[in-house]
């Protein structure tokens, strides 16, 4: 299961470095959304998958999957999802301001 | 001592103050006393030196990385300093005439005095960093003085010029220096000399020897580090005939003889110092003939003396050691006086050039007399009252001598003579063309001003040195005990036993040797608008000044195009060189090292939802690329996004299932409402290869992050700590859900920085949506 789920992993970064590789800056935050699920499946497949029970304790049970990685991921989905709103709306003043979101015609002059 | 390297640097501080506040007497009168005193110090240590008894100071700096300022004064750096202070006293009368009180003194002097006492420091340091510090030093001053008029372009052309050419030899200089105090586990030159064989056993003592080497070069100029200094005349005439004749010019020198007894003697030292020495003589005497300028002729000539002494220096004899010191007095005797005659020419008659001046004799006839000993000194003329005649000579029978010694100077001895001949014909030849060309014949061209003779306080620098080279051209042994045998004897190790005799006898082939100088010089005097034109074919383009200013713009050019091949100010290339330096690094490391193993006793087992929406995500990952729609690529974002909250749920983690839902669902609300104003989606298709590379590379780091994780997977090392947490979790935390005690309890830093992100996040959306949209309606 770990080697599909890393495989699965791959695709995503191959997915969202592709898209971070494009000229639109709508692409580019869809880019970072694809890597850092990436990212987050990653974590929890290197904590070892299906290892018991879900980490609420109960009576009678011994084993639990590892809370830690679940825990690090809470954290990075939150902090991933402040970035991208963050993205979003610097992609929309980006456009607002210079009439174009291509990353290309958004080089800046050679003087400045 | 160490207050008489202070004291300039002390007197640098309130000149500008006397400048301010005492504006009725000319501020070189105030200082003069400075470097009159330092003079008088060490006129009083003549006795002491000649005796044996050197004197040792030290100051301490950085003692524990062994800097310090340590000072050692023996019979060179006596001679040294007495030229520095005694010329550096003669050069401030002679400016307080030359400089008029409505210059920017305050600035002159400032740096003329941090010059002296950078000099001092040079040639009076034991210790190489001190030494090295007080080496760039005159390197910066001479740079500001030749800058003095920094209104003018060719000023701060040759002050540029003069920094980098120096600065790079002062850098080399360091390196050498860093690997002789490594070496030999000191920093002081003596214990170096000391230790002398453990430098010359040294693999690296070629390396040593051409880093110092072109340190000495360049501070020297020796060909082909001499152009600077033609371009260093824009400096004024006191400073020309104190830093680029008789002072700095010589650190170079200096440094050779200084380091004399741990390089000496050997073939490499004796090829290189001798080599490039008779080049810089043959070539800046060659050279000095073309110049039409005064101070350009004075240049050259200055080039080519250092390179005659340069070449005695690598002799390695001790008559060449004697010689070479003797020459060093004379040299800076007559080329101190020339050079102050050339400033008063440009200053009574308003031009320096050559081809403009003529028969000023009966104008200026002190001038005129104190130009003739010059001139005469400096071509080697065999009369008793020229002292350039008698290091001359020394240096004709030195280089005969050469015979005698070592393998590799004797096989080359013959050619030596004969390259000393031909560099002090030339040397003879633009004497008398400066000389005779100035102050005969008739006036050419409209003079400015109406020539007259200079004030005599102008006069009174020159005269003393002329003095100096007739009593030395008369009575030469009179400065050979106190002073040229205590310095060759701190050059060469040993005592000289030399009794300055004037003619060595008639059969003697040095004075041969002078007299076919004379004779061809003044043949090719007369004759030298008939054979002018080989100027043109020599050095023609093999001039290093086309070299020096090819090589200087070139590194701009190439310099700025490297730079503009990269930067290319492209998000894509950028993002492209990180992601393929990822790539390449990972990749490398994680082959090289056997990184990768497989290990599949320890996989979860296979089931098949699971996988089933694996799939499903990776379709729709691979779809949100494809989507030429903004709301289908939106939607098909998400179903990632939900997939993975489906994901979480099978591998049962119930808190990440419901946070990834609800940001999810958050992320794509956030998306459906911007994606109005949002421009639509780029259709344009891209170039082909750019296309290949993106996939190419994404492709690659899509595969090199499974191999890393299946490899990091596969070889677990340490057992988690997972079971810290779930035991304790209920004791410690008082909850039953792990994950949220782990957020809250056992690691609440984590979260309170994720809350603060969140916090700057919105505070960010904020002020980006609602102040600029204030500026626009304003």
């Amino acid at each position: 299961m770990e080697i599909i789920m890393s495989i699965l992993a791959g695709i995503l970064f191959s997915a969202g470095v592709y898209l971070l590789l494009q000229r639109q800056l709508l692409k580019i935050v869809f880019g970072t959304a694809l890597l850092s699920h990436g990212a987050h499946l990653l974590i929890l497949t290197m904590g070892k998958l299906n290892r018991g029970a879900p980490p609420i304790l109960e009576e009678g049970i011994k084993d639990y999957t590892d809370p830690l990685p679940q825990a690090l991921i809470l954290t990075s989905i939150v902090i991933s999802f402040g970035v991208t709103s963050f993205l979003l709306v610097l992609a929309y003043r980006a456009y607002r301001t210079n009439k174009t979101d291509n990353m290309e015609q958004l080089r800046g002059s050679d003087h400045d | 001592m160490q207050y008489a390297v202070l004291a300039p640097f002390l007197t640098a501080l309130v000149v500008p103050f006397l400048f301010r506040y005492i504006r009725a007497i000319h501020t070189g009168w105030l200082i003069l006393p400075i470097p009159f005193g330092i003079f008088t110090y060490f006129l009083s240590q003549l006795t002491n030196i000649s005796e044996g008894h050197n004197q040792h100071s030290m100051v301490q700096w950085v003692p524990s990385l062994g800097m310090n300022f340590s000072f050692y004064l023996d019979g060179l750096s006596l001679l040294f300093s007495l030229l520095i202070s005694g010329i550096g006293t003669l050069v401030v009368l002679y400016s307080i005439f030359y400089l008029d009180k409505n210059e920017k003194l305050h600035n002159f002097y400032v740096f003329l005095y941090i010059f002296m006492g950078a000099m001092l420091g040079v040639v009076l340091s034991d210790n190489i960093y001190a030494l090295y510090l007080f080496w760039e030093l005159t390197s910066i001053s001479s740079f500001l003085l030749i800058g003095y008029w920094y209104e003018r372009q060719a000023s701060r052309y040759g002050a540029l010029k003069s920094m980098i050419i120096t600065v790079l030899g002062g850098l080399s200089m360091l390196g050498g220096l860093i690997l002789l105090s490594i070496i030999t586990g000191t920093t002081s030159i003596r214990e170096m000399i000391a230790a002398s064989d453990t430098v010359l056993e040294s693999p690296y003592f070629t390396g040593i020897l051409v880093l110092i080497l072109l340190g000495a070069f360049t501070k020297s100029a020796q060909f082909p580090f001499h152009i600077w200094l033609p371009d260093a005349m824009e400096a004024p005439t006191p400073v020309s005939a104190f830093l680029h004749s008789a002072t700095m010019v010589k650190a170079g020198i200096y440094l050779t003889a200084r380091l004399f007894l741990l390089f000496g003697g050997t073939d490499i030292f004796f090829v290189l110092v001798t080599g490039f020495g008779l080049l810089t003589l043959c070539w800046g005497s060659y050279m000095a003939v073309r110049q039409t300028d005064l101070k350009a002729i004075l240049a050259f000539s200055t080039i080519s003396q250092l390179g005659m002494i340069m070449t005695m220096l690598g002799f390695g004899t001790k008559e060449a050691a004697f010689a070479a010191v003797f020459h060093i007095f004379n040299h800076a005797t007559f080329k101190g006086s020339l050079f102050m005659v050339a400033g008063i020419v440009d200053h009574e008659t308003g031009t320096r050039d050559i081809r403009r001046l003529g028969g000023l004799m009966t104008l200026m006839p002190i001038s005129a007399t104190l130009a003739f000993f010059g001139a005469f000194s400096m071509a080697g003329v065999p009369l008793p009252i020229f002292n350039g005649f008698l290091s001359k000579e020394m240096f004709f029978k030195t280089s005969l001598d050469l015979e005698t010694t070592s393998t590799l100077a004797a096989s080359i001895a013959p050619f030596v003579p004969a390259l000393a001949v031909f560099g002090s014909i030339f040397t003879f030849v633009y004497s008398m063309y400066f000389f005779f060309h100035t102050f005969t014949g008739k006036t050419r061209g409209e003079l400015k001003v109406k020539p007259h003779e200079a004030p005599i306080g102008m006069l009174i620098s020159p005269i003393v040195l002329v003095l100096f080279v007739i009593i030395v051209g008369l009575l030469p042994n009179m400065i050979n005990e106190p002073i040229l045998t205590p310095a060759t004897a701190a050059i060469y190790g040993e005592l000289p036993d030399k009794h300055i005799v004037f003619w060595h006898g008639f059969f003697e082939p040095a004075l041969y040797m002078s007299m076919i100088v004379v004779a061809l010089g003044v043949i090719l005097f007369l004759t030298r608008t008939k054979w002018q034109s080989v100027y043109n074919w020599i050095p023609g383009v093999l001039s290093a000044n086309k070299t020096y200013d090819y090589l200087y713009n070139m590194q701009f050019r190439v310099s700025e195009k490297t730079t503009r091949t990269y930067m290319t100010g492209s998000i894509r290339h950028y993002m492209l060189y990180i992601l393929i330096f990822i790539i390449g690094a990972t990749g490398v490391t994680l082959f090289v090292t056997d990184g990768f193993v497989i290990d599949t006793s320890d996989l979860a087992p296979i089931s098949w939802p699971e996988v089933a929406v694996g799939l499903v995500m990776a379709i729709a990952a691979i779809a949100t690329i494809l989507m030429k729609n903004r709301i289908a690529a939106i939607l098909v974002l998400g179903i990632v996004g939900y997939g993975l909250s489906l994901l979480f749920v099978f591998f049962r983690a119930p808190d990440l299932a419901l946070t990834q839902l609800i940001v999810e669902t958050v992320t794509v609300a956030l998306f459906l409402l911007c994606f109005y104003h949002l421009p639509k989606l780029d259709t344009k298709k891209q170039p082909v290869g750019a296309k290949t590379l993106n996939i190419i590379v994404s492709v690659s780091v899509g595969v090199l992050v499974t191999l890393v994780a299946i490899a990091s997977h596969s070889s677990k090392k340490f057992e988690t700590i997972a079971h810290y947490f779930i035991e304790e979790s209920h004791h410690l935390g008082g909850g039953n859900n792990v994950v949220n005690v782990i957020l809250v309890d056992m690691r609440g830093l984590d979260t309170l920085f994720e809350i603060t992100v969140l916090g700057l996040a919105a505070l960010g959306i904020y002020a980006m949506i609602r102040l600029r949209d204030k500026e626009e309606m304003e």
